[in-house]
């Protein structure tokens, strides 16, 4: 990981040091993601489409993690925003005279427009939220924030003008200066025909490396700070001069765009979308990839992302060459009950035995330590240093 | 105002039915500051032994196997936080009863498959007509134990050494530990309370007119979170108060058909109700109001 660039200044020697010992990293980091961009020529549309949610949910998984890592409000309405942001891109993008069993009607925008909208209506609603949220602490607010996911959950089923209804509606594909999306203009490229699914992953590819470089720029900035160090005391914050009330919406809206962003690509990956999608297990998904992958962790919270919404697919789709694990309504251990099975105990053992998570996990393995202000969320610490004995 | 009754006594009987399981949650957090959100997969695993057992044993034992399996269970989860846990983060804590969650709920549906389990109730179907209101024989009865069982419990938690202990341990833990209170003991005993009442709150919520005991019973078994956090978390009697406002309120919503954007609002009144209520008293209606010392 390269943290280099936020050691005190005063740490030369040890910022030379790091700095030799970082250039591999980068060097395979850049090397990850060009091999991401290559490898719609290699598999084929099933592993694409895995990829592409995958993606959507890291995107938004790095959002949670800003939230619960590094700000240390906990939040079960992850979901919710998802929703907000995907329904939001499908109202705002879908033509407004839709025939047929749909009651869902839409403003006709053009999609780029939409997208932006969508997100940034999903910040506003995190704004609404943040009365509520700067008022409760800690675990008052996870159940608070349960509300938003039952209180969501009748609204997909109810204003069937945005979201359809209990059958749900489709979302618009997605084009960028009148360039579409689709099958329709397919591109060739290196033999390779590229149609809706390849042109969505490159897409996705961009958006997933600029969140990800965005949140690490905002969780090392003054931000950043302001939401460590309200998370580990909100008395030393506010006599530190951080507006603890301000830093709270900030992060609500911040990680709740994150949501956004993410349903509207898992609008434009499904292309279809339904209530049941958003319910309160998405949202326990997305608090268990985070957990797993490292609180407060960007780079954490992209692998237990990808790992917590591949896995059953993957596993699902290769269930026939694995033991233990059987067809979908057999009875036994099919993909998705495997998956929430490992996931659920991956969720108990990091927190029993490596707070740190896979990051924390990596850094002990790389035998690297980060500066104290960057490290994972102190998630064993105890509350009340004066109590324990 | 037949109808008015109607529905007070069913809003009582399922507010009651949530006051169980916001005890349980409220008794946990008050011993152990965890917020314990493998509850609703606790109470589906005492309600899915009661309803395997039903027919094989008489109802009376299985409820009472329920009961303990339940306990046994919640103990366990105490058993794996302290080990290596104890005054930890309540984060921490929460995200680990949330993997538990995980785990039990997904055995549990694995287990349940589609089929939805009759818990073998004595009950039936049967109807009592109060003179005022009509209401399930299940239900007045549930009223009954509901009733029966927290006043044993706000009993024991005022007189018995158990209660004083772990409200002492409550107060201050350490000087609870240093005038020879077993906190360990005291927390364990805190967590088979949580069970055993919601295995109980378990065959109520699923007796008639509920067709019986799936894992989806764990959505409804959620509702009485917002009971307890209306209530403050900290407080029992908050649970009890907080229960009943809850289930009147839904019970209300449900018989009038008060609609909103052409749904019916009672799911969602529970926790309408608890936004509302956190705007006003972010500790609840009962809880004690967080101090700040600087």
């Amino acid at each position: 990981m390269s943290e280099t660039a936020t050691l005190p200044a005063t740490a030369v020697p040890a910022q030379a040091q790091r700095r030799r010992r970082v250039r591999p990293s980068a060097l395979a980091r850049i090397g990850l993601i060009a091999l991401l961009a290559v490898l719609p020529l290699y598999i084929d549309v099933g592993l694409l489409t895995i990829g592409l949610f995958a993606m959507a949910a890291v995107v938004a998984a790095i959002g949670l993690t800003i939230l619960v890592g590094a700000a240390g409000q906990l939040s079960l309405a992850h979901a919710f925003f998802l929703a907000v942001g995907a329904y939001g891109y499908a109202y705002f993008a879908g033509s407004a005279g839709v025939a047929g069993a749909s009651s869902a009607t839409g403003l006709g925008l053009d999609p780029l427009l939409a997208a932006v909208l969508a997100v940034l209506v999903a910040g506003f609603v995190g704004l609404l939220f943040s009365p509520i949220a700067s008022r409760l602490r800690g675990i008052y607010l996870g159940v608070a924030s349960l509300s938003l996911v039952f209180i969501g959950e009748f609204l997909y089923e109810n204003v069937r003008s945005v979201t359809g209804g209990f059958n749900g509606r489709a979302a618009p594909p997605f084009s960028l200066f009148g360039w579409e999306f689709t099958d329709a203009n397919t591109l060739v490229v290196a033999g390779v025909p590229f149609g809706r699914f390849e042109k969505l992953w490159e897409l996705f590819l961009i958006v997933l490396v600029l969140s990800y470089l965005f949140a690490n720029n905002v969780l090392r900035g003054r931000m950043g700070r302001a939401m460590q160090t309200m998370r580990d005391s909100e008395v030393a914050a506010a006599v530190m001069g951080v507006d603890v009330r301000r830093t709270k919406a900030g992060v609500f809206v911040l990680s709740s765009m994150y949501a956004g962003l993410g349903g509207v690509m898992v609008a434009l990956a499904f292309g279809r979308l339904t209530p049941s999608y958003f319910s309160l297990a998405l949202s326990i998904g997305f608090l268990a990839a985070i957990v797993v992958g490292g609180l407060g962790s960007v780079g954490g919270a992209a692998v237990g992302a990808f790992f917590v919404t591949a896995g059953p697919l993957l596993i699902t789709r290769y269930s026939s060459s694995l033991p233990f694990i059987s067809a979908s309504g057999s009875g036994g251990y099919d993909g998705g009950k495997a998956a929430a099975l490992l996931y659920g105990l991956a969720v108990v053992l990091v927190v029993l035995f490596e707070p740190g998570g896979l990051a924390g996990l990596g850094q002990r393995l790389t035998g690297r330590r980060t500066a104290r202000v960057l490290a994972p969320a102190p998630l064993t610490g105890s509350s009340k240093p004066e109590e324990s004995s | 105002m037949t109808d008015f009754l109607n529905y007070l006594v069913n809003g009582i009987s399922l507010g009651g039915t949530y006051a169980l399981i916001a005890l349980g949650f409220v008794v946990v957090f008050k011993a152990t500051e965890v917020v314990n959100f493998a509850h609703g997969s606790l109470l589906v695993l005492g309600g899915y032994v009661i309803a395997r057992l039903a027919g094989d044993v008489p109802f009376v034992v299985a409820v009472l196997l329920g009961c303990l399996v339940a306990a046994v269970g919640a103990v366990l989860v105490e058993r794996l936080y302290s080990w290596r846990l104890r005054d930890s983060n309540v984060n921490a804590l929460a995200i680990l009863t949330i993997g538990i969650d995980i785990l039990l709920i997904t055995e549990l549906t694995r287990r349940f498959g589609p089929d939805i389990l009759p818990t073998g109730d004595p009950w039936g179907n049967a109807v009592v007509d109060l003179g005022i209101a009509k209401i399930a024989q299940a239900r007045l009865v549930g009223i009954g134990v509901t009733a029966v069982l927290l006043v044993a419990f706000f009993v024991a938690f005022k007189y018995s050494s158990w209660g004083i202990a772990m409200r002492a341990g409550a107060e201050d833990g350490e000087a609870a530990a240093l005038m020879g209170v077993r906190r360990g003991r005291v927390t364990m005993t805190a967590w088979a309370v949580a069970g055993v009442l919601a295995a109980v709150a378990a065959v109520f919520l699923c007796a008639f007119p509920t067709p019986g005991i799936d894992a989806s019973v764990r959505q409804t078994a959620l509702r009485a979170f917002p009971a307890a956090i209306l209530g403050g978390l900290d407080s029992t009697a908050g649970a009890v108060v907080g229960g009943l406002a809850i289930g009147i309120a839904e019970a209300m919503t449900g018989g009038y058909g008060v609609r909103l954007a052409g749904g019916n609002l009672n799911d969602v009144v529970p926790y309408l109700v608890m936004l509302v209520v956190l705007l006003v008293r972010p500790s609840g209606l009962l809880g004690t109001r967080e101090l700040t010392r600087v």
